[in-house]
C-alpha cells in the first residue's frame, strides 16, 4: 500500500489522470478495431515535430525563470530565417540549414534584449514573458504586411498586400528530415532524421549542462546568493540560458514547419508557448526543475494523446471532443504547476 | 514645492495617458475622421465596455494585480443568456427586460461560485497570480467548450434547432439575442442627439457602479481589502484575515465581470458562443492600463479614461492605417498590436520599480 501510495505522491494527481486517460485511449482504439501502427507512427512523427520547442523550456527554467512563455518571440525568428531561406530559393538540406544560419542572428539578438528585460522584472518572468511572446507575434503582424519579400512563393499572386498567411515548403525544404533514413514496415512510419535531430539536441544540451558554463546557470538557478559569492556572473549566465532557449525555439520551428510542410505566419505562433509548457511540465518538470528526460516524457505523453485522442474519441462521442480535452489537460497542467513551486510565493 | 516642478510631476505621473492621448489625435488627424462619427462609436463603446474594466480595480486594490479571471464572469454571464434565450426560443414569453433580468440572477450565482474557486486557487499562487489567473482563464475556456460544444445536447438535454448545430450536439458559433434581450438596458431610456444615440440608462447603471464602488473602498471591508493589498504580512499580523480578503476580492471582480460582460453582450445584440468571453479580459486589462493604472494602483478615473482612450485607438487604427500606408490591415494589426504590447510594457515598468 505505501508502495502504491508512494508512486502517486510521485507523479502527482495530474499527471496520473493524464495516463491513465491515454490508457483508457489505447484501451477504447485497440477494442473499437483502429489500426494501432499508423497511430503509433503518428505520434512518433509529432514528438519529432515539437520536441525541439519543448527543450526550449530548459534552460530558463535551470537558470530559476521559470518556463519560457515567451516562446514565439523565438519562434518568429525561425519563421523569419526560413522566409529568407526561401526568398532566396534554397532547397533541401542546404534550404533547412540555410533556414537556421539566418534565423539565429535574429534569435540571439532578441534573445539578448527579451533577457536584458527578464533581468529587470525578476519575479514577474513568466507573466512579462508572455507578453513579449504575444507583442512579438503582434508586431510581426505588422512586420508580414511591409517586409520586402519578393518571392511569388512568399507573397500574394495578384491584388493582396504583404505576404501569405501559410508558405508551402514543398518546393523548399519540406521534409528533408523527415524523409532521412525513414523507415517504413506497412503502415508504420518513421521519419528517422526528424527523431535523430530531436535527440541529438538532447543530447547537446545535456553535455552543455556538464560544461561550466552549464553548471554555472544550474548553480544560478538553484541559488543566486551563493552562485555570487562563488564567482559566478549571474547575469550572464541568465542572458545566455535565456538566448539558448530562445535559438532552440528557433530552431525547433524550422524543424516543426519542415515535417509540417507549411510556414504558418501572422497569428499561428501565437499560442505555441502553451503546448510546449503543458508537455514538459506533464513529463515531471516544475517551475525549479527540468531535466532533459522531463521533456522526452513529456512530450511522448503529451503528443501521443493528442494524435489518438481525436480518431479515438470520435468513435465513441459525436462532436470535436480532442480539442476541448487538449485545452483543459494542457491549461490544467499548467495552472497546477503555478500553485505549486515554492509555497512561500515569489516574494 | 514651486509649480514648475510640480507641473513636471503631473506630466511623468501621467505619462501613459498623455501618451496614448498623441497618438490618439495623431490618429485622428491623420485619418481625417467624422468627429459625430467618433462621437457614437465612443459613447456607445463607453457604456458596453466599463463594466467589465471597472471590475478589474478590486483585486488591483487588494494585491492580486491584474485579474484575467474576469474572463470566467464572462462565461458565467453567456451560459446565463444562453439558457435564457434558449427558454426563449422554446416558447417562453418574455420581454426583452425582464430575459435580461432573469440572465443576471442565474449568472450571479454561477460566478459566485467561479470567483469563489479562482479567490482560492490564486491564494496558492501567491506572487504569481496573474499568470495563474491568465491559465485559469484558458482552462476554464476548456471546461465551457466541453459543455457547450460536446455535453450539450448529448448529456445535458436541450434541443433547439434555431441555436444548436445541425447535428443536434453544441452549440452554433454565434447566438443570435437582438430580439430576445438586445438593447434590453440600453432602450430604458436612450436619447438621440443627431446621429449619436446615447444609452442613457447604460451609463447611469456605470455611474451608479462608479459610486458604489467609491464608497466601498471606504467601508471597513474596503479599507481592509486595501491593508491586504499593501502588505500581507503586516495586515495578517493586525488581525485580517489575508486568504478570506484574497478570496472576497476576486469574488466581487468576477460577478461584476458577469455583469459587465451581460451589459456588453445587450448592446452587442449576439452571443458569439465560443469567443465574446476569450478576448474580454486582455481588451479590459489594456484599456484599464492605458488609463495609467498599473499593477498595484488602479482609480475609478482610470478605468474610465483607459476605456476612452483605448476604444478611440481602436476605431482609429484600421483608418489611420489606410491613410498612412494604405492597408487598412496594418492598423487592425497595430491596436492589437497594442493591445499586447501596453499590457507586456505595463507589467514589465512595474516588475522594474518593484525591483528598484
Amino acid at each position: 500500500m505505501d508502495k502504491v501510495k508512494n508512486i502517486i505522491d510521485k507523479l502527482g494527481i495530474p499527471r496520473l489522470i493524464i495516463i491513465s486517460f491515454l490508457l483508457l485511449l489505447f484501451i477504447i482504439a485497440i477494442a473499437s478495431g483502429l489500426a494501432i501502427p499508423p497511430l503509433i507512427g503518428d505520434s512518433i512523427r509529432r514528438v519529432g515535430m515539437a520536441g525541439i520547442l519543448v527543450l526550449a523550456m530548459i534552460p530558463t527554467i535551470r537558470a530559476g525563470m521559470g518556463l519560457n512563455f515567451g516562446l514565439p518571440l523565438g519562434i518568429v525568428c525561425g519563421l523569419l530565417g526560413s522566409l529568407i531561406s526561401v526568398q532566396f530559393n534554397f532547397t533541401g538540406f542546404t534550404g533547412f540549414f540555410m533556414a537556421i544560419i539566418f534565423a539565429l542572428p535574429f534569435a540571439i539578438i532578441t534573445g539578448i534584449g527579451y533577457a536584458w528585460l527578464l533581468a529587470k522584472v525578476k519575479g514577474q518572468e513568466m507573466m512579462v514573458g508572455t507578453y513579449v511572446g504575444f507583442s512579438s507575434v503582434a508586431f510581426m503582424n505588422m512586420m508580414w504586411l511591409v517586409l520586402p519579400f519578393t518571392n511569388p512563393e512568399i507573397i500574394w499572386p495578384i491584388g493582396g498586400t504583404g505576404l501569405r498567411y501559410t508558405i508551402s515548403l514543398v518546393n523548399h525544404f519540406s521534409g528533408v528530415l523527415s524523409d532521412f533514413l525513414k523507415l517504413s514496415i506497412g503502415q508504420f512510419e518513421v521519419p528517422t532524421g526528424l527523431i535523430l535531430f530531436f535527440v541529438f539536441f538532447c543530447v547537446l544540451l545535456y553535455f552543455f549542462f556538464k560544461t561550466k558554463i552549464g553548471l554555472a546557470i544550474d548553480a544560478t538557478g538553484a541559488n543566486e546568493m551563493y552562485a555570487i559569492s562563488s564567482g559566478i556572473n549571474v547575469k550572464k549566465m541568465r542572458t545566455t540560458a535565456v538566448v539558448i532557449s530562445n535559438c532552440l525555439a528557433a530552431i525547433g520551428i524550422i524543424a516543426y514547419a519542415q515535417s509540417y510542410g507549411f510556414l504558418q505566419l501572422y497569428n499561428g505562433p501565437m499560442f505555441m508557448a502553451f503546448p510546449a509548457v503543458a508537455a514538459i511540465l506533464i513529463g515531471g518538470a516544475s517551475l525549479k526543475k527540468a531535466t532533459i528526460s522531463n521533456v522526452i516524457i513529456g512530450t511522448i505523453l503529451f503528443q501521443t494523446l493528442l494524435t489518438i485522442s481525436l480518431p479515438v474519441t470520435s468513435q465513441v462521442v459525436d462532436g470535436d471532443i480532442s480539442e476541448v480535452a487538449r485545452l483543459i489537460i494542457s491549461n490544467g497542467m499548467i495552472v497546477y504547476a503555478l500553485t505549486r513551486g515554492n509555497k512561500k510565493g515569489g516574494k | 514645492m514651486n509649480p514648475k516642478t510640480d507641473y513636471k510631476n503631473i506630466l511623468i505621473k501621467n505619462a501613459v495617458p498623455i501618451f496614448f492621448a498623441a497618438i490618439c489625435i495623431f490618429g485622428v488627424i491623420s485619418a481625417n475622421i467624422n468627429m459625430s462619427f467618433l462621437m457614437s462609436e465612443l459613447i456607445s463603446r463607453l457604456a458596453r465596455n466599463s463594466f467589465l474594466v471597472l471590475s478589474l480595480i478590486i483585486p488591483v486594490i487588494a494585491g492580486l494585480g491584474l485579474n484575467f479571471g474576469i474572463v470566467l464572469g464572462a462565461m458565467s454571464a453567456q451560459a446565463a443568456l444562453i439558457a435564457v434565450t434558449h427558454w426563449q426560443y422554446s416558447g417562453w414569453e418574455a420581454s426583452p427586460l425582464s430575459a435580461f433580468l432573469i440572465a443576471t440572477l442565474i449568472s450571479t450565482p454561477i460566478a459566485l461560485i467561479a470567483g469563489f474557486l479562482v479567490g482560492k486557487i490564486l491564494n496558492k499562487a501567491k506572487g504569481r497570480e496573474m499568470i495563474t489567473s491568465m491559465m485559469l482563464g484558458f482552462f476554464a475556456n476548456g471546461i465551457y467548450q466541453l459543455i457547450f460544444l460536446v455535453l450539450v445536447g448529448s448529456v445535458i438535454p436541450m434541443e433547439n434547432r434555431r441555436m444548436m448545430l445541425p447535428s443536434g450536439v453544441g452549440l452554433r458559433n454565434t447566438v443570435d439575442i437582438y430580439r430576445t434581450s438586445g438593447n434590453a438596458l440600453n432602450n430604458i431610456i436612450s436619447v438621440q442627439a443627431g446621429t449619436i444615440r446615447i444609452p442613457v440608462f447604460t451609463l447611469i447603471v456605470v455611474a451608479v457602479l462608479c459610486v458604489a464602488l467609491y464608497f466601498f473602498l471606504r467601508t471597513k471591508l474596503g479599507q481592509q481589502l486595501r491593508a491586504v493589498g499593501q502588505d500581507m504580512h503586516v495586515s495578517e499580523v493586525s488581525g485580517i484575515n489575508v486568504n478570506k480578503m484574497r478570496i472576497i476580492a476576486v469574488i466581487i471582480s468576477t460577478v461584476l465581470a458577469a455583469w459587465g460582460q451581460l451589459i456588453f453582450l445587450q448592446d452587442i445584440g449576439t452571443i458569439n458562443t465560443y469567443n465574446s468571453h476569450e478576448q474580454v479580459g486582455m481588451f479590459a486589462i489594456a484599456a484599464l492600463l492605458v488609463g495609467g493604472a498599473n499593477t498595484k494602483k488602479a482609480t475609478i478615473a482610470q478605468a474610465l479614461i483607459g476605456v476612452i482612450l483605448f476604444h478611440t485607438l481602436f476605431v482609429v487604427s484600421p483608418l489611420a492605417g489606410q491613410s498612412l500606408f494604405g492597408i487598412a490591415q496594418i492598423g487592425e494589426y497595430f491596436r492589437v498590436f497594442i493591445a499586447y504590447g501596453v499590457i507586456g510594457v505595463a507589467l514589465a515598468l512595474h516588475a522594474w520599480k518593484k525591483n528598484k
